[in-house]
């Protein structure tokens, strides 16, 4: 009788985890599967995709620059980005933590908010404030004479780094703050009781302690960037290229699925190595601060 | 001269006083708990003396200077938190080296004092453990060598051992007092455990919704309670209403069918308190029932139901017959150990 039970139990969490499963298998294992097989498929203008297994593609994305210049310009973009929001982020959580409370959830929600809105729209508005010489503030500049032409943010990585940082900022404000909610409510009174003034307080104290939120921030914002697809399609367009867009030409528009396929698949290897590798690095650096 | 001076102060949060009119005078190496139910403003005072709150009114002086103008960074007083707050990224001799390095001490020194000060709370060995992976109770005697070592004028302990299981607490508080005693840093302890405060203490500050309720050693607190708070706070108490009596002669105190001769200066109705273990069973005096009679070990707690209400006997368990539950008594005691309060000026 027990061993029916028993076999019932050991039964009941797969059957109840079946649904999400299936989920899980139908919409990114069989997909991801078919992505990576199709990236060794041959393609031709006028043959269209032959079903063969052949290194073409991974042939010439590792012999090409122009790819070599496209991964190298995504990372650099997305390290940027990084730095950027990680630099102004955790000051932005430290300062919202300090907060007292209304003030505290008003401002939240400010850098909350912008999560809610498409990053689209997000991204357009940058595009309507620097575009070119039509560009609102690019135009105010202009006619007060502090500039003679338009700041170059359209087509530049620069301009991109931007938008990006400004879309990716809510994750590390939200990561870090998390790492900030750990600390004891006294820490800052025990250091500053044992002479520490404000400066030391936050060096040695605050900020070893909010690190690791820093970088499980840095890793979300680093993999959101790298792969980010409409921040770059609308500032860099097809002049300025990253790995995404690139992938997304070569799809909808050369109709080279199998290369389109071969840089998806890079992107994602390269994307799933450098997060488990630094998470890992992580880890075993702040030991004693997660545990 | 007092060392450590609390001039009338207060704290407002608001429209709440948290701390009214708070007056203390503590010598040089004494030790002064702060006793009192949760809520009552406890920390809130110690704050105030470390730094981290601003006095609403009043002064706090230390050696005769005004705190006031003083940073808490520079006030040099070692501080305990309830929580410890030691700094978990820092092993537990870089949190007790935090200190000296701030005040530039040579590194030689350093390791020196640290070494010593960890030895001293009987840490020797952990000095490169993180707080993380130590106990609560390695936890709390690292927080005490952190703000020993930089040789406090006063030491701060916020509840440093409340997080700790009753075994542990009795043998830290033995400590605690020894450490104290040799290296005779003036302490002030926050409590809300009346056994902690009277073990430990040289005296007590009993203290109730933000006022002072008494100020004085364990046993004057214990056996000459200024209030019916203090008596009620301080261990177990019978209050008996009574009344003087005047116009016998001579005059007499009287509760029920015990009397006895009146303190001087006293008439009306008053309030007579008296411990359960200074109470005995004679033939005259209060008639009382015996409801229950609970064993203890090393003496017996009798609760009874007198003329004047309920009443807890505890009697030493020294090998006499007791009386058994459902059986009459009288309760009788000598008058130099109760406190009468109440009544008006005779
Ligand atoms: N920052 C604050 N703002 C408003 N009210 C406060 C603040 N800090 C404390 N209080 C109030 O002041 C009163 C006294 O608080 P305090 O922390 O001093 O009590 P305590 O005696 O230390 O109690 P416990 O034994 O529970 O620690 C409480 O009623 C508390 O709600
Ligand atoms: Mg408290």
């Amino acid at each position: 009788m027990s061993t029916a039970a028993d076999e019932r139990n050991a039964r009941a969490p797969w059957a109840l985890t079946a649904p999400a499963l299936m989920l899980f298998v139908g919409v990114l294992l069989i997909p991801l599967a078919m992505t990576v097989m199709l990236s060794f498929h041959d393609w031709g203008q006028y043959k269209g995709i032959e079903p063969v297994f052949i290194l073409k593609n991974w042939h010439e994305i590792a012999t090409d620059p122009y790819y070599a210049e496209m991964f190298w310009r995504t990372f650099r973009i997305a390290i940027l980005t990084t730095l950027l929001t990680a630099l102004l982020g955790a000051p932005e959580a430290y300062i919202l933590n300090r907060m007292s409370g209304r003030w505290k959830s008003i401002f939240l929600l400010v850098i909350l908010g912008p999560l809610l809105i498409s990053v689209v729209a997000r991204t357009l508005g940058w595009a309507l404030l620097f575009g070119g010489s039509n560009g609102l503030v690019n135009k105010l500049l202009m006619s007060a004479g502090v500039i003679r032409s338009p700041i170059p943010f359209m087509f530049t990585e620069t301009g991109m780094v931007v938008a990006l940082a400004h879309v990716m900022m809510p994750f590390m404000v939200l990561s870090v703050w998390a790492a900030l909610q750990r600390l004891d409510p006294q820490i800052e009174n025990a250091a500053m009781s044992l002479g520490a003034g404000p400066i030391t307080i936050i060096r040695r104290i605050i900020m070893p302690q909010i690190m690791p939120g820093v970088l499980s921030g840095a890793i979300i914002v680093f993999s959101l960037s790298a792969s980010a697809f409409a921040t770059p399609a609308i500032i860099g367009g097809r002049r300025l290229k990253v790995a995404a867009t690139l992938a997304y030409d070569e799809f909808l528009n050369t109709l080279n699925w199998p290369l389109g396929a071969a840089v998806a698949t890079l992107l994602l290897v390269a994307l799933v190595l450098i997060v488990v590798g630094s998470n890992a690095l992580i880890e075993r650096r702040y030991a004693e601060v997660f545990r | 001269m007092a060392f450590l001076e609390l001039d009338r102060v207060a704290k407002q949060f608001g429209a709440q006083t948290v701390v009214d009119d708070f007056s203390l005078a503590v010598g040089k190496g004494e030790f002064i708990s702060f006793l009192g139910p949760s809520g009552c403003g406890k920390t809130t005072t110690l704050q105030m003396i470390a730094g981290f709150l601003d006095p609403t009114r009043g002064a706090i002086r230390l050696e005769d200077k005004d705190l006031a103008a003083i940073h808490p960074a520079k006030r040099g007083l070692g501080i305990v938190f309830q929580s410890y707050a030691l700094f978990p990224h820092m092993t537990a001799a870089e949190n007790v080296a935090f200190g000296l390095e701030m005040r530039n001490v040579s590194r030689a020194e350093r390791a020196e004092r640290v070494r010593a000060a960890l030895a001293m709370v009987g840490l020797a060995g952990y000095e490169d453990r993180h707080p993380r992976r130590m106990s609560g109770g390695q936890q709390q005697r690292v927080a005490l060598a952190r703000a020993l070592v930089i040789k406090p004028s006063v030491l701060l302990l916020d509840e440093p051992l409340s997080n700790l299981d009753a075994k542990l607490r009795e043998e830290m508080q033995i400590e605690l007092r020894q450490i104290q005693r040799t290296i005779g840093t003036t302490t002030i302890l926050v409590t809300h455990d009346q056994n902690e405060a009277m073990s430990l203490s040289d005296r007590i500050v009993v203290m109730s919704q933000g006022k002072i309720e008494q100020i004085g050693t364990p046993q004057e607190t214990y056996e000459k309670p200024a209030s019916a708070f203090v008596s009620q706070f301080l261990g177990k108490t019978n209050d008996f209403a009574g009344t003087i009596d005047r116009t016998a002669t001579p005059a007499r105190l009287v509760a029920g069918s015990w009397n006895a001769p009146a303190p001087a200066g006293l008439s009306g109705p008053v309030t007579v308190s008296i411990r359960p273990e200074r109470i005995g069973f004679g033939d005259v005096g209060l008639s009382a029932k015996i409801v229950t009679r609970i064993f203890q070990g090393n003496h017996w707690l009798f609760q009874c139901d007198s003329e004047c209400g309920p009443a807890i006997v505890i009697r030493q368990n020294d090998g006499k017959t007791q009386p058994v539950e459902g059986e009459t008594v009288r309760l009788a005691w000598r008058p130099e150990d109760m406190s009468v309060r109440g009544g008006v000026s005779a």
